[in-house]
């Protein structure tokens, strides 16, 4: 094995990661403001809530990142999530066995939603952004099948162990504890997670490497649904209810969150937990605003333009740019 | 000039034919001239947004600040009107497309200065407008009404065509004249497909990116000055619905979601398509659900279709 | 297996040679890319494969290499049929491809490109076995300063070669293809990778070898295989013909002259373009150039060196540059690239990479060409006649010019890009290295109408990494290193050897004069 070479290295992992360094600073600090303007400071209490918002949107950006990082987009992410959700309503409950049943399913229907997503981008040889935008037509038409009006229920003790907290820690952050280094750190190291970014960053280069390029991306989007499926799981723990009409929110928040997490894209850059980062950040914004004082009225009008600050800062690296021709990577 | 049009263009008014004919079996009253005028009167609306979108799509870029762009001029055109200043009541009509032209602007700022990917630049100006809206109207149905100007460009006829039909069709008509015949159409399509090799061709790109941006706000201000006419007022969230169906507008019309190639006679096509789809299927009293999903199932068959043809092709 | 016995075993095999190819035909519609070859590829040998663009040479490359499929024709591995209909199948028999267009993935680190292509790497987790190996391989060609956490994005173009080959030889190739593998290496460390090959050779590696260099090939080649037009015309053992008949057979008819003959010099007169005290970034320093009327102005040095940056920065590319330069005898400040084709300046620069950067390759080649025109007021872009004349003198071989300019072979996409540039009537041309990958016969057509151009009054400015051209047709030569010009060199001073050294800023009399001699002179 190849040693990396000094104590640069830790410098160098700084550098190569530095959007996601930036974002988890950020976040920090916000958080920290949070704790600090709540009646309440760092309760338990106050610590879950805020730790289930944000996961909600923290899976669907997970979901966003798998079909952005192959240089993709998936626009059908609310819509995968209030499919299962409103599967969900009819699953979530009755004996130990079938609520298990039923969790699995409702991610293995997200799943199918994102497999149906990448069959029709691989073999159909559409771009993903349409393709997204015509199967969320359907998969909200399905929801709506389901559940014409909002309703069903979701069992109470189910919903709460995943919501509330394990000795004072908030469930969901466990949850996204779990995510990142059960499931993302060591999938970063397998030949599917690098082909991913390898598909992203150059599918030429990606393909003339001996890369399966078909099966990456419709692993891909395959995943791309799953998070879905657990955020709209996830979603149904949080309400105990099925709403069909939850989708339009989600999908462009998560586009947001991703982006705001330092994924690019244009694929091949960013990671999981930049994606996670950026979902936590753009809802503790949310939640600061709620306790900040801000006239209810003018909160969207702040969140907007904080979306936009925090976006064109991103961006305002091409103004340092001295040769012009490097803005056009 | 029709050589130009490629085939997938015409294939959203083979589409159109196709639902007439089979709607008609059903009801008959489809085939009736006062449905299809009223039809080519609701395209327009819609036919007007995709005009602006299918110029940003050349470009290589989308513009998703559509919805609170469209909101944004109906209320500031009813409110100005609503004013009962003559003067402000006037002037409701341009104000609202210089509104849109600004917003074009900013858009513009974002994608050609700052860089940011065009999709997350209009997503944040969309919730920006959005949040001013909010703020400026309480939250409630914003005051005001129509001027008579505005409810003729919606409602009103012309040798029996809708106005609004002739507005759509006369800016596509001037738009496609200036894509094909000057050098920013030319400048347009080479940004879509290679914008680096278009700036080492001394090409100031900026400027296009620009001008393409405004020309898609002006035109999505113009959709809601007439929506907000059709309606004899604005209400909140009055262009969420356009959104996605006028960028299925535009690929079903097709015009590449990744630049360069299409047009705006593909798109005419396209809004008509949606328009009579949506209309057919809620004459059959289909139901919510089985309307989406009916449209997102065309919707697919048609691009698949496109698709096919090509790998068909030698 | 020790080398030798793997040398032995070679001498018994020899029937069944390594890859076989019979009746090979490759057809992009109505273009024949290759037309019934018969090629054989034997272990232990390496094979060059010489043929101006367009004659079929990456095609076959990227049909052993899997990347597509021949229209007909058999191939035969180890003497059994092979269908090879990906690149991970090439890869299982053993072919292993270094393509022109690199194939590292930019945003990736070193360390895990190399971990995607490391033999077994499969979906599941990567064990890293062969990053030894490629350590190894980057140590002995100089590329010991690479690191493993670099991102290749952030790698200069030589050392994005060094990795491609570090990552070829960790596979264990059986075949091992390289198409203009070593275009951007400098001298010193071509000759390593060489002796890497050769030892690759010698222990029953076939290798096939793409070079527009024929010092190349002379040093490295064991056969020699001419492609013209699709067909394989000519195979043979090096040595059996000299430069002029492998030219003759590759372009089908003598070429008499490589280079135009130079005009007599003229110290006194008029200077066209005059560039003072140049700086930018600490990448460009100081630098100061004359073109007078009628020369042509060489620019060398390493990759890199800061002369590409300076022929960008006299195109408007470049913020906060330093410097002023006048156009005859007018000066001004060039902030744009359409600042630089305006009438009053009318400067065109050639960018580098012709396929991102001179064209769009989706657009026709009517489109392409009128794309700089199009922004002058003086001229009428539609008028077919602003093309016509050079199009002509440079015989752009083309099928219509509705047609898109991606159907157009490398070299042929360059006379579009000479075109749609000498349209304006450029007072002053900047070239970044026109003829990189291009057949000899389009380079003697580009050579030409550079010289005719400079006689008629446009000052050219001649960045290239090939010293024959830095030689043969410029009047002068400044050569680059960190950033400055270490050496000016004209007349009977424009010598290999003294630009060979000033590339590695040593004096002319060192002793790295002598170890890379025999590779540039040649005849």
């Amino acid at each position: 094995m190849v040693r990396p070479r000094g104590k640069s290295h830790m410098l160098d992992y700084m550098r190569s990661n530095r959007r996601e360094v930036i974002a988890g600073v950020v976040l920090i600090v916000l958080l920290a403001t949070y704790i600090g303007t709540h009646p309440r400071g760092a309760s338990t209490y106050v610590m879950t809530i805020w730790a289930n918002q944000c996961l909600i949107l923290g899976l669907a950006a997970c979901a966003q990142f798998f079909a952005v990082v192959v240089r993709g987009i998936d626009l059908s992410v609310g819509a995968v999530m209030a499919l299962t959700n409103c599967i969900g309503s009819y699953l979530l409950d009755g004996s130990a066995f079938g609520m298990a049943f039923g969790m699995v399913a409702v991610v293995a229907a997200g799943a199918l939603c994102g497999l149906l997503n990448g069959l029709i981008i691989v073999f159909g040889r559409i771009q993903p952004i349409v393709v997204t935008l015509a199967t969320a037509s359907i998969f909200i038409g399905l929801a709506l099948l389901l559940r014409p009006t909002p309703g069903g229920a979701v069992n109470y003790d189910l919903a709460d162990g995943a919501t509330l907290d394990v000795l004072g820690i908030p469930t969901a952050l466990i949850i996204t504890g779990l995510v990142v280094f059960a499931f993302w750190l060591p999938f970063r190291r397998t030949g599917l997670g690098l082909g991913l970014y390898a598909l992203g960053s150059s599918e030429q280069a990606a393909f003339q490497s001996g890369i399966d390029t078909r099966f990456i991306r419709l692993a891909a989007f395959t995943l791309a649904g799953l998070f879905g499926g657990l955020a709209g799981l996830f979603y149904s723990f949080v309400t105990t209810t099925g709403d069909a009409g939850i989708a339009a929110g989600f999908t462009l928040n998560s586009i947001a969150a991703v982006v705001l997490g330092g994924v690019l894209l244009r694929g091949g850059v960013g990671t999981l937990v930049g994606a996670l980062a950026g979902a936590f950040i753009l809802k503790t914004i949310a939640s600061l605003m709620f306790f900040s004082g801000i006239p209810s009225l003018a909160q969207p009008l702040f969140e907007g333009l904080i979306l936009a600050i925090a976006i064109a800062i991103g961006g305002a690296d091409v103004l340092r740019a001295r040769n012009k021709l490097e803005v056009f990577a | 000039m029709l050589g130009r049009i490629s085939f997938d263009a015409w294939m959203p008014f083979i589409g159109v034919i196709v639902l007439i004919v089979a709607g008609s079996f059903f009801f008959p009253q489809i085939l009736s001239a006062e449905y299809l005028t009223q039809q080519l009167q609701i395209a327009a609306f819609l036919g007007l947004l995709a005009t602006g979108a299918t110029i940003v799509i050349l470009l290589g870029h989308i513009d998703l600040s559509v919805p609170w762009v469209l909101t944004g001029a109906a209320i500031l055109s009813t409110a100005l009107v609503g004013s009962g200043n003559p003067i402000l009541s006037v002037l409701a009509v341009p104000a609202a497309l210089l509104f849109g032209a600004l917003i074009g602007v900013v858009n513009g700022i974002g994608v050609a200065i700052l860089r940011i990917p065009s999709m997350v630049w209009t997503l944040a100006v969309n919730s920006m407008l959005l949040g001013v809206a909010v703020l400026n109207t309480g939250g409630f149905n914003p005051k005001g009404e129509s001027s008579q100007l505005m409810v003729t460009m919606a409602s009103g006829d012309l040798l029996g065509l809708p106005v609004s039909f002739l507005i759509w069709i006369t800016i596509s008509l001037a738009l496609t004249y200036f894509l094909i015949r000057t050098p920013f159409g030319r400048y347009l399509r080479s940004i879509g497909f290679n914008e680096k090799a278009t700036f080492l061709s001394g090409v100031s790109t900026p400027s296009v990116v620009f001008a393409a941006f405004s020309i898609a706000g002006m035109c999505s201000a113009l959709g809601g000055v007439m929506l907000a006419g059709y309606a004899n007022q604005a209400y909140q969230s009055m262009g969420d619905p356009f959104l996605l169906p006028t960028i299925a507008a535009v690929v079903i019309g097709g015009t590449s979601i990744l630049g360069g190639r299409g047009g705006l006679f593909g798109t005419i096509g396209g809004a008509l398509f949606i328009t009579l789809l949506t209309s057919i299927l809620s004459v059959m009293q289909i139901g919510d659900a089985w309307r989406n999903i009916i449209f997102g199932v065309i919707i697919l068959v048609m691009l698949l279709f496109q698709t096919l043809r090509k790998g068909a092709a030698p | 297996m020790s080398p030798l016995e793997l040398e032995v075993s070679d001498m018994f095999d020899s029937t069944t040679p390594l890859l076989e190819m019979q009746d090979i035909s490759m057809h992009f519609g109505a273009t024949k890319a290759l037309d019934g070859v018969d090629f054989v590829c034997k272990a232990g040998e390496v094979h060059a494969v010489l043929g101006e663009n367009g004659a079929g040479k990456s095609t076959l490359m990227k049909l052993i290499a899997g990347v597509i499929q021949p229209t007909q024709g058999r191939l035969r591995v180890d003497g059994k049929e092979a269908s090879l209909n990906s690149p991970k199948t090439a890869l299982k028999h053993g072919l292993v491809c270094m393509f022109q267009e690199l194939s590292l993935v930019p945003d990736l680190t070193v360390r895990e490109n190399l971990l995607l292509g490391a033999p077994g790497a499969g979906l599941g987790w990567l064990k890293g076995r062969g990053l030894d190996t490629a350590q190894s391989v980057l140590d002995r060609i100089d590329g010991a300063d690479i690191k493993m956490s670099q991102r290749v994005a952030d790698l200069t173009l030589p050392q994005r070669q060094q990795v491609e080959i570090a990552k070829a030889i960790m596979k264990k190739p059986r075949l091992l293809i390289l198409d203009e593998a070593t275009s951007a290496l400098s001298a010193s460390v071509v000759e390593k990778v060489f002796d890497l090959v050769r030892e690759e050779r010698d222990a029953g590696t076939a290798v096939l070898f793409i070079s527009h260099r024929f010092h190349e090939i002379e040093a490295l080649a064991d056969r020699i295989s001419v492609f013209r037009n699709g067909q394989c015309v000519a195979t043979f053992a090096k040595g059996a013909h000299d430069y002029g008949e492998i030219i003759d057979m590759m372009v089908g008819q003598k070429i008499e002259e490589l280079f135009p003959e130079k005009s007599p010099h003229r110290n006194e007169a008029e200077v066209v373009l005059d560039v003072r005290n140049f700086s930018w970034e600490g990448q460009v320093r100081d630098v100061s150039v004359t073109v007078r009327q009628g020369e042509i102005v060489g620019l060398g040095g390493l990759d890199g060196q800061g002369q590409g940056a300076f022929l960008m920065g006299l195109f408007g590319l470049l913020r906060k540059a330093d410097g002023t330069t006048a156009i005859s005898g007018q000066p001004g400040e060039i902030k744009s690239p359409k600042a630089a084709k305006h009438q009053d300046v009318a400067l065109a620069y050639i960018p580098e990479d012709r396929k991102t950067e001179g064209l769009i390759l989706d657009q026709s080649i009517e489109e392409n060409l009128e794309l700089a025109a199009l922004g002058r007021s003086d001229l009428n872009a539609g008028d077919a006649g602003l093309y016509a004349g050079t199009l002509d003198q440079l015989a752009l071989k083309h099928g219509g010019l509705h047609l898109p300019v991606s159907s157009l072979s490398g070299g042929n996409q360059q006379k579009v890009v000479l075109a749609k540039w000498l349209a304006l009537k450029p007072r002053c041309l900047l070239l970044a290295d026109p003829t990189r990958g291009i057949d000899v016969k389009t380079k003697t057509e580009i050579y030409a109408i550079l010289r005719q151009l400079a006689d008629q009054g446009t000052a050219i400015l001649l960045l290239s990494t090939d010293y024959e051209e830095l030689i043969q047709l410029c009047d002068e030569t400044h050569v680059f290193f960190n950033g400055e010009i270490v050496a000016s060199l004209s007349g009977d001073d424009l010598t290999p050897q003294n630009i060979i050294a000033a590339t590695l800023n040593v004096s002319s009399e060192g002793r790295v004069n002598g170890a890379t001699e025999g590779q540039v002179a040649h005849a």
